[in-house]
């Protein structure tokens, strides 16, 4: 390791960084290009849907129609500039920041609940900003956590050495911190995906089997405690039956699922085109720039346009694997299996809500969705990646 | 790097991969196979249909005015949308509107509500339509209170005044004809299920209904109901989640109803009216004969003035009536009770083709040719005693004393009974009596028949009655359906009557035996009444119209029609109602043109002679053929019938008044009859000006009148004379000739 716990970030002066960026084995000759792709077309894909699903809203009262596809632009922008950034240095003195970026998010986490906090559909996730822009500090903790964890677990064994029993505690405590604290939100569909990460990294670390299983049944066992004795909203517990009933309110819970079932249905193989979707047009699915982007896709692109989403997930999602296969250390292993796992649990799950084969949480599409944490979330995780693979053999 | 960590990379890798495998086959399976439903379920989301009506067809009488048409109506209406968007649901714009239509607020209020909503009152109340329709809350807006609301459209989100199309039967010169015309209603459930279905199963219905219709719900207005009704129009718009409509689909112009001629003459229509009302004051004005000077009470009456050669019905009317305006617009329990209900003898019942009465002795015209059929000749002279003995009690001639041995013409022109007792109980005899040989016809059941009689005439009006034969048939099957009871009773006896009245409690008692036992004979007495159209046969007037129209026009039995053509709304013909004969009366010219030279012969010198006399009608120009009837009918006071043709040598018209418990024919029905034969044939004093007629040329109306595209009408000529008619004998296509006995 010849870069090693430095105090302040490294920089480069622009030319020269790219310079030697350039040169034959410099690091923009090793950027996973299909990765790239995949997400920069899956982000313009985000863009048509958001500008689709607000248009009309807009139209009605008389703003800019525009106006959510630009913010969203904007955050594209600046979610590129920031996972730029988190490609350029060495991600393996991400391990002197990890514990500064956990701390961060567990502070941001901390201030949601303050009266800082404000609520968004039941969730109280948001931190409000000046100037219309709003902070998700739980998206930002899924990167702090995948980078902590992946520190915690991989540090001293580098070498051909699994993670002992005290190493996983810790990093479960580890993790605790914040999934309380998203717990008490409550944002069940963040603790979710928060869980399948945490799941992901521990059992790629190579842990005792019994850490992995054990974690499973535990994660069931709460599951159930918590819906018997009533820990869940009711409005969380109505989202549950929902999905498994979704005739029983269709003008409550059930109509999310219901409304977001006939967009996609309707949409058939080719989909009525972009901006002509009636359900779509017609703002019959709540959230759907966001949460239920999805059902954009299937109404106005057809299967044709939403199978293409599933499949360019299926890339970067393949791509990642890759990454984490290749990487020279476990701890760029850990963190492309955490990012693998995080990125896979919930675009199931965001998808899975609106066909209908998962119940009803808020969480967004990944690099599809409006929402500037979330973006920015995802697209740091990018950087990083690039940052894993460019690096392998230097 | 363990070995571990990779091989658990891989297990991570494989669970991602099927991940991605469910959602692609859901995906599949959603829009794919199951596609087609969720996109009707988005249809059905996000488009609603606005209903605008198409103007219903008129009703014109045969020389183009209007019976039926439509008002414009200033309706003032509020979209549901612009109540919702109301913070208090509207309820203060509603209270403007009230204001301003000068109604009270919970009746506007009220009237927004949709019905089957909860809160919403029932209807006639509540709104019927579709919440994406605006709700009319009045038609009856000036142009004051619509300029109001026009004007200050900010205080009015959503208000409209529109004009509107409203039926409304104008009566025109006095012409009332509600029996015919019928009314509308609004549209219900089960029709719209009914109706509708074949649109579900992608056959295109030209006739869709529409909550919101209305549709004929009897008379004309029903049974001409898919050419008066028209398409209406149908605007598809789009929707959001809230129902805010957001674009527009498709839209299809209403197309206005056609119009229905028909051959009713309004003139006619409102002097037969008249007389029909006439003729129940004189009945109500004088005593009756067998009941002491009580007067009559002439419940009820009807006439028909039918074209004998095409059946078309030039008036038909009823009494009591009612003003077919009050269904207008949903009529009112009062009204609805008042024209339904027994206080006011059911005005909504027409007599002249729904009520069945004994025709008594205008049956004659029926019973005569039946009796030529039995072997009695029409040139020979038979007594005419005041009884006759019928297996030994003795049937009285009614009205009338012995006239001894008389020729047949004179039978008929007194109208003596015994002489057809005679006939009938003789030719019963000869058939075998109570136990007739197998096969057996009886001529006088079977001339009935042949006359149309016992079964509805085919009039293309809803809800007509067959009448009753009272044949051997008919006798069996009423004795089989009530020997029950009859049995009980003739066991049991009548001891609630016996407490009051012993004497009637004996005679039921007896009755009750006798139908027991042999209720099911057919005895001479049955028949003799039969021949003078007593006893349990009845007709409707409208029946009789058509016999003596068969008469007079040489032996066809037209099928009665109102109906004459179909329109368009830009005046072109869409089809002609063709006149139908039913077929010949099996009745040899000779014998017919007896039976109408002693028809006339029974206005100059027999029981017809009076009224006309009275009324000072010119036979000598106008000679007419009658035939008088007075029906005993058991516990009422008699039916007074009148049934005629004129001219008696060229017929046009024939005429048929009855008046329920109204006294004798000639006494009640008579001098009415003679007076509507005035209008149909323009008589002033002993003058007959054709030209003057009504219809003008003293027969019915031939052409059809033009429609303009406007809705204006113009008139056929009126000065035709005879000569322009058609004059080869019935119009009717010849028929295959039955048995002409």
């Amino acid at each position: 390791m010849s870069v090693g716990y430095r105090p302040t970030p490294y920089t480069v002066p622009p030319a020269r960084s790219s310079s030697r960026l350039l040169r034959r084995d410099g690091a923009i000759r090793r950027l996973d290009w299909a990765l790239l792709l995949a997400v920069l077309a899956l982000s313009a894909i985000g863009c048509a849907l958001v500008w689709s699903a607000t248009r009309p809203a807009l139209l009605d009262s008389g703003e800019d129609p525009q106006a959510f596809l630009k913010k969203h632009i904007i955050n594209i922008s600046v979610g590129l500039t920031l996972g730029l950034v988190a490609s350029l240095f060495d991600y393996r003195m991400l391990r002197a920041y990890a514990p500064i970026l956990y701390l961060l998010s567990i502070g941001g986490l901390v201030a949601v609940l303050t009266p800082l906090g404000s609520t968004i559909n039941g969730s109280h996730s948001w931190i409000i900003l000046p100037a219309g822009f709003s902070v998700q500090p739980s998206e930002f903790a899924k990167v702090a956590l995948v980078v902590g964890m992946a520190m915690l677990l991989a540090e001293k064994r580098d070498a051909e050495e699994d993670p002992r029993d005290i190493d996983v505690l810790l990093a479960l405590a580890f993790a605790g911190v914040p999934l309380a604290l998203v717990l008490l939100q409550p944002d069940l569909g963040t603790v979710l995906v928060v869980c399948a990460l945490v799941l992901g990294v521990i059992a790629v670390s190579g842990a005792p089997i019994r850490w992995v299983l054990g974690l499973v049944v535990g994660a069931v066992l709460v599951a159930t405690v918590a819906i018997q004795v009533g820990v869940l909203k009711d409005y969380q517990l109505d989202r549950f039956r929902a999905f498994y009933d979704p005739a029983a309110d269709p003008k409550g819970v059930g109509y999310n699922v219901r409304q977001a079932q006939i967009a996609i249905g309707s949409g058939g193989v080719h989909g009525e085109g972009l901006l002509h979707g009636a359900q779509t047009q017609g703002k019959f699915v709540p959230a759907q720039q966001t949460d239920f982007i999805f059902t954009v896709a299937g109404e106005e692109l057809g299967f044709v346009g939403a199978a293409g989403i599933v499949l360019l997930l299926g890339i970067i999602l393949w791509r990642v694997a890759r990454i984490a296969m290749g990487a020279e250390d476990l701890f760029g292993r850990l963190v492309a299996a955490g990012v693998l796992c995080w990125f896979a649990f919930q675009a199931f799950e965001n998808i899975g809500m609106t066909i209908g084969i998962m119940p009803v949480t808020g969480v967004p599409l990944p690099f599809v969705s409006y929402g500037g944490s979330s973006m920015f979330a995802n697209l740091l995780a990018i950087g990083l990646l690039q940052n894993v693979h460019m690096r392998r053999y230097t | 790097m363990s070995e571990r960590s990779r091989l658990r990379l891989v297990v991570v890798q494989v669970l991602v991969l099927s991940l991605l495998g469910t959602l692609l086959g859901r995906l599949w399976y959603l829009q794919v196979l199951a596609s087609d439903d969720y996109r009707s379920a988005a249809t059905e989301n996000a488009t609603r249909q606005i209903i605008t009506p198409a103007a219903r067809g008129m009703i014109l009488d045969a020389r183009g005015r209007p019976l039926a048409r439509n008002r414009t109506a200033l309706v003032v209406s509020i979209s549901r949308t612009a109540l919702l968007r109301e913070s208090d649901g509207g309820r203060d714009l509603v209270a403007r509107v009230a204001t301003v239509i000068g109604k009270p607020f919970q009746e506007v209020w009220d009237k927004t509500r949709l019905c089957g909503s909860s809160g919403a009152p029932l209807a006639p109340k509540c709104f019927n339509g579709s919440p994406y329709q605006p709700i009319p809350v009045t038609d009856e807006a000036d142009t004051q209170m619509a300029l109001q609301i026009m004007e200050r459209r900010e205080d009015f989100p959503g208000v409209t005044a529109e004009l509107t199309a409203v039926r409304e039967y104008p009566g025109p010169l006095g012409a009332n004809a509600a029996h015919e015309l019928g009314y509308l209603g609004p549209v219900t459930d089960d029709e719209l299920a009914l109706r509708n279905a074949g649109t579900r199963k992608g056959v295109r219905n030209e006739t869709v209904l529409q909550r919101t219709d209305v549709i004929g719900r009897t008379g004309l207005e029903k049974q001409y109901d898919e050419d008066l009704r028209g398409t209406p129009g149908v605007k598809t718009l789009t929707v959001d989640h809230q129902g805010a409509v957001s674009g527009a689909l498709s839209e299809t112009e209403p197309r206005p109803g056609n119009h229905l001629v028909t051959t009713i003459d309004a003139r006619v229509q409102a002097e037969a009216e008249k007389q029909l009302r006439a003729a129940i004051r004189r009945a109500r004005g004088e005593g009756d004969i067998n009941k002491g000077f009580a007067r009559r009470k002439a419940d009820s009456g009807a006439v028909v003035v039918m074209d004998v050669r095409t059946g078309g019905i030039v008036a038909m009317a009823s009494w009591p009536t009612y003003d077919p305006n009050i269904w207008v617009g949903g009529i009112s329990t009062k009204d609805y009770k008042k024209i339904t209900g027994k206080k006011n003898n059911y005005p909504n019942q027409s007599r002249a083709f729904q009520g069945e009465f004994a025709p008594a002795s205008t049956f004659k015209a029926v019973s005569l040719p039946a009796a030529v059929k039995a072997g009695y000749s029409v040139n020979g002279s038979y007594n005419c005693p005041a009884a006759y003995s019928i297996g030994g009690a003795l049937k009285a001639n009614y009205e009338s004393q012995g006239y001894g041995v008389i020729p047949m013409r004179k039978a008929i022109e007194v109208s003596c009974d015994t002489v057809f007792y005679k006939f009938a109980y003789e030719t019963w005899l000869r058939q075998g009596g109570l136990r007739p040989k197998k096969g057996t016809k009886d001529p006088f059941t079977e001339m009935a028949k042949a006359f149309g009689l016992g079964k509805r005439t085919g009039l293309d009006l809803p809800s007509e009655s067959d009448g009753r034969i009272a044949d051997r048939a008919w006798k069996r099957g009423y004795w089989k359906a009530t020997r029950d009871f009859y049995c009980a009773k003739a066991k049991t006896g009548y001891p609630e009557v016996a407490r009051k009245d012993p004497t009637r409690a004996a005679y039921l008692l007896q009755l009750s035996k006798e139908n027991c036992a042999d209720g099911w004979a057919y005895r001479g007495g049955d028949a003799a009444n039969f021949a003078i159209g007593q006893g349990d046969t009845t007709t409707t007037p409208l029946q009789m119209a058509r016999v003596y129209a068969a008469v007079a026009n040489g032996g066809t039995l037209v099928t009665p029609h109102i109906g004459r053509a179909i329109m368009t709304p830009e005046g072109k013909l869409v089809r002609e109602i063709e006149p139908k004969a039913e077929r010949r009366i099996p009745v040899s010219r000779s014998t017919l043109t007896w039976l109408r030279a002693a028809l006339r012969g029974v206005t100059e010198r027999g029981t017809g002679y009076g009224p006309f006399a009275r009324a000072q009608f010119p036979l000598a120009e106008l000679p007419v053929a009658t035939k008088t009837g007075t029906g005993e009918v058991y516990g009422k006071q008699t039916t007074s019938w009148f049934a005629s043709y004129a001219p008696a040598d060229k017929p046009q018209y024939a005429v048929v008044m009855m008046v329920s418990q109204g006294g004798t024919g000639s006494g009640t029905s008579g001098p009415s009859v003679a007076e509507l034969y005035k209008t149909l044939f323009g008589i002033t004093g002993n003058n007959v000006v054709l030209a003057k007629a009504s219809p003008p040329g003293g027969h019915p109306t031939t052409r059809l009148p033009t429609v303009g595209a406007d809705g204006t009408v113009v008139q056929p000529p009126g000065e035709l004379t005879n000569a322009d008619r058609p004059q080869a004998a019935p119009v009717l296509p010849p028929f295959r000739r039955e048995d002409d006995g």
